[in-house]
């Protein structure tokens, strides 16, 4: 099945609770304001709090990614679909930006942190989103990047 | 992005106001820490981070950018990190760099 089918509906809901959908634009301002709104719409409710803030953690990872590289030569909107599921928070996020290079995520690898000086001030993204998430899947399609993963709920 | 400084002998004791340090507030925060850093020449400086509720990657390379502009004289010490934000140090390994404190060492609250 295509990552961008509807997330199917699990056999037993704990909670009816709709997907969220969200329209924002590319910047870093409206990521922070749409984090907020996703926290304030219930979506959530009732999660643990591991789910809670590595669905934060996420979010601004890969929506702030997608500010900064995808729409870094022209700007755009994102598209986001929630849904809370019995496996966890099933993410989709699409952009009309600029594709991964070589249509690959980044692996994201640890990098090594040595002596102070040498410390690394960026490049904790891909690591802190591989680090978090299943299933995580990219697709270039129709000039749009689609990203799909999973945020596992460990207590369901 | 507003911080509040207060220094007592050696240490100079930072607390940030902003909920978020964020893509959208990094940049801010590093240039204002670099001010505020500049304008002390304590050998210690505690940044209290008791009310950030998130960090993002780009607010975790600003508070490394601000450790590597003070090193090696200089020392960043953390102090009340929030679980999200423990949760980012801890997933980067950053919680290795850092001396971390629950609370700001005795005697230095109620900064500002």
């Amino acid at each position: 099945m295509s990552p961008w089918q509807p997330a199917r509906t699990p056999a037993a809901p704990r909670k009816h609770r709709p997907p969220l959908r969200l329209t924002l634009p590319g910047t870093t301002d409206a990521v922070r304001h749409a984090l907020l709104e996703i926290f304030a719409s219930g979506l959530l409710d009732g999660s643990s709090d591991n789910l809670l803030s590595s669905a934060e953690i996420v979010l601004a990872e890969v929506l702030n990614n997608i500010v900064e590289h995808a729409y870094a030569a022209r700007a755009g909107d994102i598209r986001l679909l929630l849904s809370h599921t019995e496996t966890g928070l099933v993410c989709k996020v699409m952009d009309s930006g600029t594709a991964m290079p070589g249509l690959c995520l980044p692996k994201g690898d640890f990098q090594p942190l040595g002596q102070t000086a040498d410390l690394p001030e960026g490049g904790f993204g891909w690591f802190l989103i591989r680090s978090l998430v299943t299933e995580l899947t990219y697709q270039r399609i129709d000039g749009e990047n689609r990203l799909s993963f999973i945020l596992p709920d460990e207590q369901s | 992005m507003e911080l509040l400084a207060k220094e007592r002998g050696a240490m100079l004791v930072i607390r940030t106001t902003q909920d978020r340090i964020d893509a959208a507030s990094a940049i801010q925060f590093k240039d204002r820490m670099r001010d505020i850093t500049g304008a002390s020449a304590a050998p210690r400086v505690v940044l209290d981070m008791s009310n950030v509720a998130f960090l993002d990657s780009s607010g975790l390379g600003a508070v490394v950018a601000v450790l590597k502009a003070l090193a090696p004289d200089r020392t960043l010490e953390l102090s009340g990190l929030t679980p999200t934000v423990q949760k980012v140090f801890r997933l980067t390994r950053m919680d290795t760099i850092f001396t971390i404190h629950d609370a700001v060492p005795d005697g230095l609250r109620n900064v500002g």
